[in-house]
């Protein structure tokens, strides 16, 4: 330890106010206070202060998602080899989606952070760790096919209009990474969506009868020519436990109901995420998923509620997506309404919308713009109350 | 016997250096100091130079706003010094002390027949006055008004707060005049705040009070979140706190006729060797106290407690309204990867930290803030800590926005910076809490 701050000590006039290398004071900074927490003391107010941090926050999300993550990876591999027919083991099948998955992480964290700390500089703050999670969310919830070109487009169209135009870390309206995706499925849908983007298989030949498809498109599909909800509607057709275990196609890191419910424990285990948000979401998807079973029809109207919660991109969404602090509700009464309405409108997408068979991403940013109102009638309840003790 | 208030939402800090059940005499210091610093908002006015000399009751200066409001000196002698700061800011009067104090007297016989105002100004000249705080803002009380109500917490549940029940021991009598004192100031009601579980003897004489009882986590016994829970300060009332230990100075002023502010207290914190109970008086140099008495010399010095006192030098001088020293380590060290691998426990309100949260008792907590300030990310954090019905983070958003008519709709009226002190402790983004908070409070002390 003492060997390495006498070398960060040796290094830091250059990159301080006259240093040669003063321009990129705010990047050195960022290194610094990641490898040693600053010897600097209280002044003023309370003298001793928690051992949270936002970096420790931050990062504790980042490892809720490595479950994830690496079982999609896996995933990549087993659905590749799945498809084409071929025998691989664990490891093949990992270093096949590691080889995938990593190019998309590279990018987006290159990017995102090259333009933090540009933006850090030059307006003289300090780098937040925002985007330590931001930037591994987007390529998770990206589907792995997508050029690594459009990652770096969407990344840097993240962090610059979804977060650096409102004040940076803290005061964005909308979750940045679900902001990436957004902007590639606007702008660049063929890529986005289909039955080809989920697992490319390159110049290898697909088994017979092989589609590619995901369950929210095989029940779209079933919907839109009147046949009804059987379970063969899944995926591969093998039912609800492969999309528990999550051995399906879909974007990176969103098909396994266990990994993800794994980062939940942790996130609320921790502290970390809003367990009132993660539940109410769910709550709402469930509740929403149950009024249609009532009206019933076709397939999506048919298909058991709680079938919602472990297809598509639910689980990954009010897990990592709608917890985000600074674009969720921030009052716990607002919390509750905010998930539930995020679940309820997922749900009713999903099933009333015939051009997108996902709902959780529009329903997340849809409750992202509505959260500040949500919040503005709770506070305003707190007024009221105070208002009217003055009159009693 | 009045209400019971259970409080669930704070937290108790544990820190290392409980002072021990036993009260000390040591050789009385040789300099005394009153300042102005220590008192939101005083412009003082001297009424001393250097070199006079005074007894322990006489006039060191008066608030420049109202000049009825006297502050005294609480020991004979010679003002020794008048130290000035930034802009000739007075810092310290400071009075180098007699051998044997004596003391300016006061004609108080009689004082249950006395009428209202011929109190209060006895209270004033003799430099009692300020011990009295008024909300909103928590100024010195004005000397105009009649509060709608005075509370009075009966115990202390700050880190490593004194035992009143040991700082108090043998003023039950004075405490009893005290509280008849009070009751002469307003036409409403006195509030005695006390513990459900704890011994509350000390007030056993007092009388005509009226009784809550608390329990639960730090901060139970601040007066600020005990006035929430019981009667709520509404826009335009005016209600005034006191802390127990003046309230008995008041009491032997007006049993006695002399300003006497001999109190008990509490030496405490990691860094002391002999953590106890001490006797000595208002403004006395921490010195007598501190000397041999250190385990190392990288310390802070804090008057009051770790949340809200005020950092002081080991030669520094006992604040006013504090009946507490704390002495912690000071935190001016790298820690390598400390954000992710704490090299040793501390205090916390995460589960992020199991091992500290959830296995280590007491913590030999230093004045590293782990972390730097950062925006707004965590939510939901402040609500733990705050057992009002406030919503603290839109008060402290509120705050930042200058947003006058907001802060008083979320009650800025009804806090005061100590009980927002919680939430500046557990900030992931390590947000000034209370300096903001006091920034709000100025604002809207000075629209109004």
């Amino acid at each position: 330890m003492k060997f390495l701050r006498d070398k960060v000590d040796l290094l830091k006039p250059h990159f301080s106010e006259g240093g040669k290398l003063s321009f990129l004071h705010s990047t050195f900074d960022a290194i610094e206070t990641f490898l040693f927490v600053p010897n600097h003391t209280t002044k003023g107010g309370a003298h001793i202060k928690d051992g949270i941090d936002l970096k420790r926050t931050m990062f504790f999300v980042v490892i809720a998602l490595i479950p994830a993550l690496l079982f999609g990876m896996w995933n990549l591999g087993y659905q590749f080899h799945r498809a084409t027919g071929a025998e691989a083991t664990l490891l093949e099948n990992f270093w096949h989606g590691l080889l995938q998955t990593l190019p998309l992480i590279i990018v987006s964290y290159g990017v995102g952070l090259a333009i933090e700390m540009a933006f850090a500089q030059f307006k003289g703050h300090p780098v937040n760790e925002g985007f330590l999670v931001s930037g591994l969310l987007i390529p998770m919830v990206m589907p792995v096919d997508v050029p690594l070109w459009m990652v770096g487009v969407a990344t840097a169209f993240a962090v610059v209009i979804g977060k650096e135009v409102f004040g940076g870390t803290g005061m964005n309206l909308l979750n940045p990474a679900l902001t990436a995706r957004m902007f590639l499925y606007i702008g660049y849908t063929p890529e986005m969506s289909g039955e080809k983007c989920w697992v490319p298989l390159g110049d290898q030949a697909a088994v017979e009868g092989y589609s590619g498809a995901t369950t929210l498109g095989n029940i779209a599909s079933a919907s839109a020519d009147g046949s009804g909800w059987s379970d063969s509607l899944f995926s591969w057709g093998t039912g609800a436990m492969d999309s528990i275990y999550g051995t399906i196609p879909g974007s990176v890191a969103e098909t396994s109901v266990i990994a993800i419910l794994i980062g939940a424990v942790f996130l609320i285990a921790t502290g970390i995420g809003s367990w009132r948000i993660m539940l109410s979401t769910i709550l709402g998807g469930l509740a929403m998923g149950a009024i249609l079973n009532l009206v019933g029809g076709n397939a999506w109207y048919d298909m058991p509620a709680w079938y919602h919660l472990i297809i598509g991109g639910f689980m990954f969404g009010a897990v990592f997506m709608a917890t985000d602090p600074v674009s969720a509700a921030q009052t716990t009464r607002g919390k509750w309404i905010y998930g539930f309405f995020i679940g309820v409108i997922t749900v009713l997408i999903r099933v009333y919308n015939p051009g997108y068979p996902e709902g959780i991403m529009m329903a997340i940013l849809l409750m992202n713009v509505f959260a500040p109102l949500i919040d503005y009638y709770v506070v305003q309840s707190n007024i009221k109350m105070r208002l009217k003790r003055v009159k009693a | 016997m009045g209400k019971n208030v259970k409080i669930k939402r704070g937290m108790d800090i544990a820190l290392e250096g409980r002072p021990d059940n036993t009260v000390h005499n040591v050789s009385a210091p040789a300099t005394y100091a009153i300042k102005p610093g220590d008192f939101k908002g005083l412009i003082p006015k001297l009424s001393v130079k250097q070199g006079d000399k005074v007894k322990a009751g006489d006039c060191l200066f008066v608030d420049k706003g109202n000049s009825a409001i006297f502050f005294t000196s609480p020991v004979s002698g010679e003002v020794a010094e008048i130290v000035r700061g930034d802009r000739r800011a007075i810092l310290e009067v400071k009075v180098k002390a007699d051998a044997d104090v004596s003391y300016k007297s006061f004609d108080t016989s009689g004082y249950a027949g006395k009428s209202r105002d011929e109190v209060k100004a006895l209270m004033l000249e003799a430099g009692l006055w300020p011990f009295i705080v008024q909300r909103p803002f928590g100024v010195i009380a004005d000397t105009d008004v009649s509060p709608k109500a005075i509370h009075v917490s009966g115990f202390d549940s700050a880190p490593l707060a004194a035992d009143l029940n040991i700082t108090l021991k043998g003023e039950e009598e004075n405490l009893k005049i005290g509280f008849d004192i009070l009751k002469m100031l307003t036409d409403g009601a006195v509030h005695l705040n006390v513990h459900a579980n704890k011994s509350s003897d000390v007030y056993a004489k007092v009388t005509g009070v009226q009784t809550t009882e608390f329990s639960g986590p730090h901060p139970s016994g601040l007066v600020g979140v005990q006035i929430n829970n019981i009667d709520p300060i509404n826009k335009g009332d005016v209600v005034w706190t006191i802390k127990p230990q003046h309230v008995a100075f008041i009491g032997k002023f007006f049993a006695t006729g002399i300003a006497n502010l001999e109190q008990v207290v509490a030496l405490a914190g990691s860094e002391v060797s002999k953590p106890a109970y001490y006797r000595t008086r208002l403004g006395a140099s921490v010195n007598t106290l501190l000397v041999d008495n250190l385990k190392q010399d990288n310390v802070r010095v804090i008057s009051g407690n770790v949340l809200t006192g005020s950092h002081i030098s080991e030669e520094g001088y006992l604040g006013f309204g504090d009946n507490q020293i704390s002495v912690i380590p000071e935190g001016d060290q790298y820690e390598m990867l400390g954000w992710l691998f704490p090299s040793y426990p501390r205090p916390t309100l995460s589960s992020s930290l199991p091992f500290s949260k959830f296995f280590k008792k007491t913590f030999k907590a230093n004045t590293n803030p782990h972390g730097e300030e950062r925006a707004y990310v965590v939510t939901g954090e402040y609500e733990k800590v705050l057992p009002m019905d406030i919503m603290p983070q839109q008060l402290v958003k509120a705050v930042m926005a200058k947003d006058l008519e907001l802060m008083e709709n979320l009650g800025i009226y009804e806090v005061i910076e100590e009980d927002m002190a919680l939430c500046e402790f557990v900030c992931t983004s390590k947000i000034a809490v209370q300096r903001v908070l006091s920034e709000g409070l100025q604002l809207m002390a000075d629209e109004s």
